[in-house]
């Protein structure tokens, strides 16, 4: 019973997935490190609504008058400032803008930054209205808090996408080169193993993970952060799984021939890093200029995250993100067949 | 090479040749392993032992040369071959994290036909470490399961390279009894050392092997008779002093 003949293909498989699960810290960074991630973002970026102003306040005649109207105003934090500490402040964000005691005040403030511009009108208006400023009407105000409009939703499928893309990549490519610095791969190749198998092996290993990585970070968010999930559960697992296959076939490509962990980590840094930075992951790739946009487009992290967004917060069918999964199976397929001819064996 | 001598060899190989840049591994080196005997190749470490073993297990391709193993050819028959050889490597680490068990499986679930688990934790004597991680194992209990991976096909033929280096006496010792009983049960042995004790004990026939090339070949005693007559009367001869008698170097030297 136990001794009949099972698949070589299964027991690669579980070879490998037992190997990984008696790794504590492969696990550590697999499940417990995107949480840690998510809850720091919440912290760092609550929502916009809720945040305060930071004004730095210059110490002066008129400073006390200042700090007075301000206070009266709804949505200011002062800070005072000595002249010689005030670029700091402005560059660590400790204040995003700098009111000076003059007649009529004098505001220093980055315009190069966001929050430093809209800091320096929202004091402008509180001043100048509190100055007596007549406005010639004012707008009826309509508040709309829309769901998964929050940073910290935005960010999750690009967290998720990430780990797909970390976790695949690395947890492929690490075993490969362990087993050939082993000797391991040369002892397989001596047996009647089949290459393909071998290497297919690590890729169904990989799908095992799927789920926990993708519903780990997610239900936290739900949770924690009360994020709307629009998409249809299979649809994200369909993403995910399209996802995780292509990032294992590049990790297998980035493993076909590195024989010490320095040169897979070099390799890995190289691959991943310009995804972390492109891909949209931390902030828009909207905001890159119009001339890399097919670059970025045609990156597998870059596709995975924007279909992972359409799916998850949109709730956007297969067929609305068939162009992602299209260009995602290309990216699965050719480095997997590259792989499979470039491997050193020895 | 004549069909009729070349059926009854388990290995053939004729003028083998590898060279790495300029440096000859192996030089122009014919040997035939006759089917049931254990064949050594004895040499220092870096004589091209582990070239010929590894040209001979489909590992490496020669320059230039001519091999069957068991009557087939590399080229032609790599897939039946597999499947009829059992190979042990030098310095081959299995994973540390699965179990004894789990790596027998493993390497049995590649085969097409052979022993069962059972079976082969009895062969090599692991039936108590069943459950045990690799990584926990002893230098001869790793080198034990080891041997019982190149058993799981229950093969015509195995290949060994230098399977009792850094073994203390006693685990070397019993894996000899593990080889002698395959080699009862009709396999043929091919293996590399550098030990003369283990050469003696094992082989029915010895190639000395140095810079590539064999330099010697006959059953071990009769090499020790004809050229390992000690020069000081209280000792026995030995392959060492066979190894000395025709290099003027010891075996350990290099």
């Amino acid at each position: 019973m136990s001794d009949r003949l099972t698949s070589p293909l299964v027991q690669l498989t579980l070879a490998r997935i037992r190997e990984f699960i008696r790794e504590p810290e492969a696990v550590f960074w697999a499940f417990v490190f995107p949480i840690v991630v998510s809850l720091a973002l919440a912290f760092a970026f609550p929502s916009r609504a809720t945040r305060d102003v930071l004004v730095g306040l210059e110490p002066g005649a008129a400073t006390e008058s200042l700090r007075a109207t301000l206070m009266r105003s709804r949505g200011f934090t002062i800070r005072d400032v000595r002249p010689d500490e005030e670029r700091r402040a402005l560059r660590e964000g400790i204040v995003n803008v700098v009111v000076v005691p003059t007649t009529p005040p004098t505001y220093r403030f980055d315009p190069a930054r966001e929050e430093s511009r809209f800091a320096r009108v929202v004091v402008d208006d509180a001043l100048k209205r509190a100055a007596g400023r007549l406005d010639p009407w004012s707008a009826r105000e309509e508040p709309q808090e829309v769901a998964g409009s929050r940073y910290i939703d935005w960010f999750i499928p690009g967290l998720i996408g990430m780990g797909l893309m970390t976790n695949g990549m690395w947890g492929i490519a690490f075993g490969i080169v362990q087993a050939r610095m082993r000797k391991l791969l040369k002892r397989m190749v001596a047996s009647p193993m089949r290459r393909s198998e071998y290497l297919l092996a690590q890729l169904f290993a990989r799908l095992i993970f799927i789920p926990a990585e993708v519903l780990v970070p997610l239900l936290f968010a739900i949770v924690a952060f009360g994020m709307p999930v629009n998409g249809n559960p299979v649809t994200i697992a369909i993403v995910t799984l399209v996802g995780a296959l292509s990032f294992g076939s590049i990790g297998l490509l980035m493993a076909t021939r590195a024989r010490t962990i320095e040169a897979i980590s070099g390799l890995m840094n190289l691959v991943m890093l310009p995804m972390w930075i492109l891909s949209g992951v931390f902030f828009s790739s909207a905001n890159f200029p119009a001339a890399v946009q097919p670059v970025i487009q045609a990156l597998p992290l870059t596709a995975l995250i924007n279909a992972l967004r359409a799916v998850i917060l949109d709730g956007a069918s297969l067929g609305d993100v068939r162009s992602q999964l299209v260009l995602l199976s290309v990216w699965g397929v050719i480095p997997f067949f590259a792989a499979l001819r470039l491997f050193s064996w020895k | 090479m004549e069909n009729a001598v070349v059926s009854e060899m388990a290995v053939a190989c004729d003028r083998l040749r590898k060279t790495y840049g300029s440096v000859v591994a192996v030089a122009d080196l014919t040997l035939n392993v006759r089917r049931g005997e254990c064949f050594g190749l004895l040499g220092p470490n870096g004589a091209g032992k582990t070239t010929t073993i590894e040209i001979l297990e489909g590992l490496l391709t020669p320059d230039s040369g001519d091999v069957e193993v068991l009557g087939l050819r590399w080229a032609h028959h790599a897939t039946d071959l597999r499947q009829r050889l059992g190979i042990q490597l030098q310095e081959t680490q299995l994973p540390d994290k699965l179990t004894v068990e789990e790596t027998l499986r493993l390497f049995r679930s590649f085969y097409t036909r052979g022993r069962t688990i059972d079976e082969l934790l009895a062969i090599v004597e692991l039936d108590s470490k069943r459950t045990s991680r690799v990584g926990k194992l002893s230098g001869g209990q790793k080198q034990r399961l080891s041997l019982a991976c190149a058993l799981a096909g229950d093969p015509d033929l195995l290949f060994l390279d230098e399977p009792t280096t850094g073994l203390d006496p006693q685990s070397r010792r019993q894996l000899w009894s593990l080889l002698e009983a395959f080699r009862g049960r009709g396999g043929t042995i091919l293996m590399t050392t550098h030990h003369m004790e283990e050469a003696e004990y094992l082989c029915n026939r010895v190639a000395v092997v140095d810079h590539g090339r064999i330099i010697a070949l006959d059953e071990p005693q009769a090499l020790i008779a004809r050229l390992g007559q000690p020069k000081v009367v209280s000792h026995h001869g030995t392959l060492e002093d066979v190894f000395m008698s025709l290099t003027g170097r010891h075996l350990r030297d290099e």
